[in-house]
């Protein structure tokens, strides 16, 4: 196995070994990225020379016998709306193209505590707004399985990176499926763990009910190590959770038993391609062949999902991306009249077309007069996919479902169409809802070779159940080891 | 026809806290230092979070409860969004409908002749960040204008009271007693000029028609008022110019929305200050970003038995316990907590509250004001003025004698002199009561003696003579009682 498709596990036994320096592996991953990522667009900036002055410095302490973080020497890329400093954060934003914050990110400090490598920032959705990549104001990621493909996104850069041999590990950040779709699509590991697991606190918000940081990798054990070095209470985000976070590598390899597997019947009927249900099927029969019962659950409000996301999201998201007005930092006009002409006159160069329709449809359901109708009813409506949940967590230990109703669609071909990008959200969007953790794990390939993911959901912070139950399903089975040619 | 005047205020109150509201940052008023006092949070950068100040919660606790408010067991936060460059995040983080404290009241005294009191109602009062500050050229030179964000995210507490004021003086009394009583508990130094408290107030006029009707006018909010006496001159002549508005235009609260005006202090007028556009959407939500605040009755019990005893209550407690004047009594409130703790301090050990009373607002804070001190700084400590005051008590100088002393323990070189300091001037000084009547004898004989003239008017009847040879006497013999003189003189003449 190749330095640029091992997994950060292996290479961290190689490092150990002697056998391969992090100098050698980020370079090697630098090559791979000079090679390739002209075609597949992953990466909006590299940090290329300080991550092989990190790896060389990571490489020292190890020959010395210095005590070494989790993730010593392994790459890591960040998806470009994870504030890092050294470097701009951009959010694929014409509004922060020029902006460099001043501070790190919790995960960011989490990650150079580690050791970790930081390699470069990758691409997004604008804002991480959309689900693939194509709203990005500076370039569209390529599906590293077929070009002509989506990435999925918003984290389309991530994943990409990761399925493309560019690193080991990457983070983005999931408001309505943005980890999980595109991993999916690029038949790697993502998952969105509990809200409030993961320090919010740099990650520039865009549903800040709903956004959750979290990690990609090329197999669970890889998932399970990223996210145990990022997770924890973080004083500067208070929706953070105070609760301990366990060594999810450590009983990895432990089977759950009489593990009960949900699955929802009705979804099945909704317009599903032929390939998502054949995989999602055999995965199914998978578990039962390992021993798990499988049980249909009921979710009755799953369909209002797509319609209340799309509310409390642009609503949120309206408020949040108000602050790049052109004051302070950010873009600003060149030409304007006066001050509310020059607020119109940034936010309307630098925004692109999906920004501007959230924050037209937030603005409108937060309006005096709309505000019941709209917000209110659908933070009612919540309430109750947060209880369909509850509820069937008292039946099931996991839940299994698509991570989306197709594989990965081609570049422009849903661009015309927000509603059709919108409504293929269906399986993703509950989680976050309901603040529950869901991961998409590669389960299949597409008559037209395009990975397939399944989706497990858990209750919240259930994540070690969540990654014991997809290794089972991983060990039975070697969609996670195949690689783009 | 006749009107009634209707006045509701709202009340901005910088919290003085140590740190802003959401963020570890400095509250220090300084603005010659822009932008120096600023981090992520406040100043809004991608990313950034905030994290609630509990000690602003604590004294926005203490001022709900000095209001005698509902503290909410459950409160939270909301955005309320708008555009202005010294709002850093286009939204400021306030509460909307879920108050942390509301339905409560203040008593102020509405005339000073009667001692009447009415209690003024008090809607809500709710915490919020504050804004950064604009300044703009006024060079005309059309220079770009400047923000500083040192004062972004200070804790402010918005009381907003019921439209329960009659009159621009009942306005200003109101304002008067809340600052009083916000220092009292130590929340806020209420700082005008710095902007620590600020008032907007809402006017409008309830006419009187022949046929028994009442029609209100257009509501105005008056704002930039930064002064007591500018929220009085303002509302004036607010009431005024709505009467006249009235009488020419018949323009109703029905037929206008309510129209915001900015006080010109140097002008003595109210300026239109924003067209009559539509009312400003601010499309409040709650804060996805801070959690709901929970208050159990264990921690209100706990706030509220931290709460000192509120200025009207002790300014009748003074008058009774004291047997002070209502003016001695709201003169010395009206100084503020460590100086009302000093006077009784004075008074207790004294034993004479009215004679502490007029040392301490008269003696005291001449030289407070002189020197431009606080009471905390004064050299004389209470117990050294109370020692004092007993001596003239025991009759062991005179009020004379002890000004001398006073003077004398203020120019010591001491920091704070001592009690025993009083004894060593007495001494020095030779003011000790005379009781050697043989000394004062042959002081009065000697007197009497020099002053044929005066001796002769006292003996036709004219009392008033006596005065100058008490003076004469007491030059001779320093420390004599006046009384026991005037008797000796009397005697001696008759």
């Amino acid at each position: 196995m190749s330095i640029t498709s091992a997994t950060a596990s292996e290479l961290l036994a190689k490092m150990n070994a002697g056998e391969v320096s992090s100098e050698e592996i980020t370079a090697a991953c630098l090559a791979e990225i000079a090679r390739r990522d002209e075609s597949i667009n992953a990466f909006l900036s590299l940090q290329g020379e300080t991550a092989l002055q990190t790896a060389r410095e990571v490489d020292r302490k190890r020959k010395a016998g210095e005590p070494l973080g989790k993730l010593a020497g392994i790459p890591v890329a960040l998806k470009d709306n994870i504030c890092a400093t050294g470097t701009t954060t951009t959010c694929a934003s014409r509004m922060l193209e020029a902006f460099t914050p001043p501070y790190d990110a919790h995960i960011v400090e989490r990650l150079r505590a580690a050791d970790a490598v930081l390699i470069g920032k990758t691409n997004l959705d604008e804002f991480a707004m959309g689900s693939s990549t194509e709203n990005s104001a500076f370039k569209i990621t390529a599906n590293p399985w077929n070009t002509k493909c989506a990435a999925g996104g918003s984290s389309g850069g991530s994943a990409a990176a990761v399925s493309a041999g560019f690193a080991p590990l990457a983070l983005g950040s999931d408001t309505g499926g943005s980890i999980r779709q595109p991993a999916s699509f690029c038949g790697v590991v993502g998952l969105k763990p509990t809200y409030g697991r993961v320090s919010r606190y740099g990650l520039v918000a865009f549903a800040s009910s709903l956004d959750q940081i979290g990690p990609f990798a090329r197999d669970i054990t890889d998932a399970a190590l990223l996210l145990e070095t990022i997770a924890g209470k973080d004083q500067r985000d208070t929706t953070s959770l105070d609760a301990a976070v366990p060594r999810y590598t450590e009983n990895l390899e432990q089977p759950l038993k009489n593990l009960k597997v949900g699955y929802i019947e009705h979804l099945h009927e909704e317009g599903l391609h032929e390939d998502v249900q054949k995989a999602t099927q055999q995965a199914l029969d998978v578990y039962q062949s390992l021993g798990a019962e499988l049980i249909p659950v009921e979710l009755p409000h799953a369909r209002y999902c797509v319609a209340t996301y799309y509310i409390i999201a642009p609503s949120e998201a309206s408020s949040n991306l108000a602050r790049y007005d052109g004051v302070h930092y950010g873009y600003r006009a060149k030409q304007f009249d006066n001050m509310i002409d020059m607020y119109a006159a940034s936010r309307g160069e630098a925004f692109g077309d999906e920004v501007k329709r959230r924050i037209m449809l937030g603005t409108y359901a937060l309006s005096s007069g709309y505000y019941d109708a709209y917000y209110l009813k659908a933070l009612k409506v919540r309430r109750l996919i947060r209880n369909d949940f509850e509820q069937a967590f008292q039946k099931v230990d996991i839940i299994a479902s698509p991570v989306t109703p197709t594989p990965a669609f081609e570049i422009g071909e849903l661009t015309d169409d927000p509603l059709a990008m919108y409504l293929a959200d269906i399986f993703t969007t509950s989680a976050n809802l309901s603040g529950i953790p869901g991961v998409s794990v590669p389960a299949g390939m597409s008559q037209n070779k395009l990975p397939i993911g399944l989706q497990l959901l858990a209750p919240p912070l259930e994540e070690e159940r969540l990654l014991r139950a997809a290794r089972m399903f991983e060990r039975e089975t070697d969609w996670h080891l195949k690689r783009p040619e | 026809m006749d009107y009634t005047v209707i006045i509701g205020l709202e009340v901005h109150v910088q919290l003085q806290t140590r740190t802003k509201l959401f963020c570890g940052c400095s509250t220090r008023f300084n603005p010659d230092h822009p932008n120096t006092q600023t981090c992520p949070v406040c100043l809004g950068l991608p990313g950034a979070l905030p994290v609630l100040n509990r000690e602003a919660f604590h004294l926005g606790m203490k001022t709900g409860l000095a209001i005698n408010c509902e503290i909410p067991s459950f409160t939270k936060w909301d955005r309320k969004q708008y555009y202005y460059p010294d709002l850093p995040k286009a939204y400021q983080i306030s509460q909307y409908d879920l108050p942390m404290s509301q339905n409560g009241w203040l008593e102020i005294e509405i005339d000073p002749e009667t001692r009447e009191t009415k209690k003024i109602g008090i809607i809500r009062a709710h915490l919020e960040e504050d804004a950064g500050k604009n300044s703009h050229d006024e060079s005309g030179r059309g220079h770009d204008s400047k923000v500083d964000l040192n004062r972004c995210g200070t804790p402010l507490i918005e009381i907003v009271s019921e439209p329960d004021l009659r009159s621009a003086r009942e306005a200003r009394t109101y304002l008067e007693e809340l600052k009083l009583l916000l220092t009292y508990i130590d929340v806020s130094d209420c700082n005008m000029q710095e902007g620590s408290l600020r008032c907007d107030a809402n006017v409008n006029l309830h006419i009187q028609q022949e046929n028994g009707e009442t029609i209100p006018t257009p509501i105005v909010e008056i704002k930039n008022l930064n002064s007591f006496r500018g929220v009085e001159q303002a509302i004036e002549f607010e009431v005024q110019r709505q009467w006249e508005a009235w009488q020419e235009t018949r323009l109703s609260l029905h037929d206008v929305p309510k129209e915001t005006r900015g006080w010109d202090a140097d002008r003595g007028i109210t300026l239109e200050q924003r067209g009559k556009e539509e009312a400003a959407d601010y499309r409040y939500f709650p804060d996805p970003d801070l959690a709901p605040v929970t208050v159990t009755d264990a921690e209100r019990d706990k706030v509220s038995s931290e709460l000192c005893e509120r200025p009207a209550l002790r300014r009748n407690r003074l008058e009774k316990e004291y047997q002070l004047s209502a003016y001695d009594a709201a003169v010395i409130i009206d100084q503020g907590l460590a100086f009302a703790d000093y006077f009784e301090q004075v008074a207790k050990g004294c034993q004479n509250g009215k004679q502490a009373a007029n040392w301490v607002t008269q003696d005291v804070l001449r030289e407070l004001k002189e020197g431009g001190l606080e009471i905390s700084a004064f050299s004389i400590k209470p117990e050294v003025l109370a020692a004092l005051l007993e001596k003239v008590e025991s009759n062991e100088i005179t009020t004379k004698s002890a000004r001398t002393v006073f003077q004398e323990l203020l120019k010591s070189e001491e920091a704070a002199p001592g009690v025993e300091s009083i004894q060593s001037i007495i001494e020095d000084k030779g003011l000790a009561m005379v009781s050697d009547t043989g000394a004062l004898e042959a002081a009065v004989q000697t007197v009497v003696a020099k002053n044929e003239k005066a001796v002769a008017d006292f003996q036709s009847g004219k009392q008033a003579a006596v005065g100058a040879l008490i003076g004469q006497v007491m030059r001779e013999v320093k420390g004599a009682d006046p009384k026991v003189v005037r008797e000796l003189l009397i005697k001696k003449m008759s």
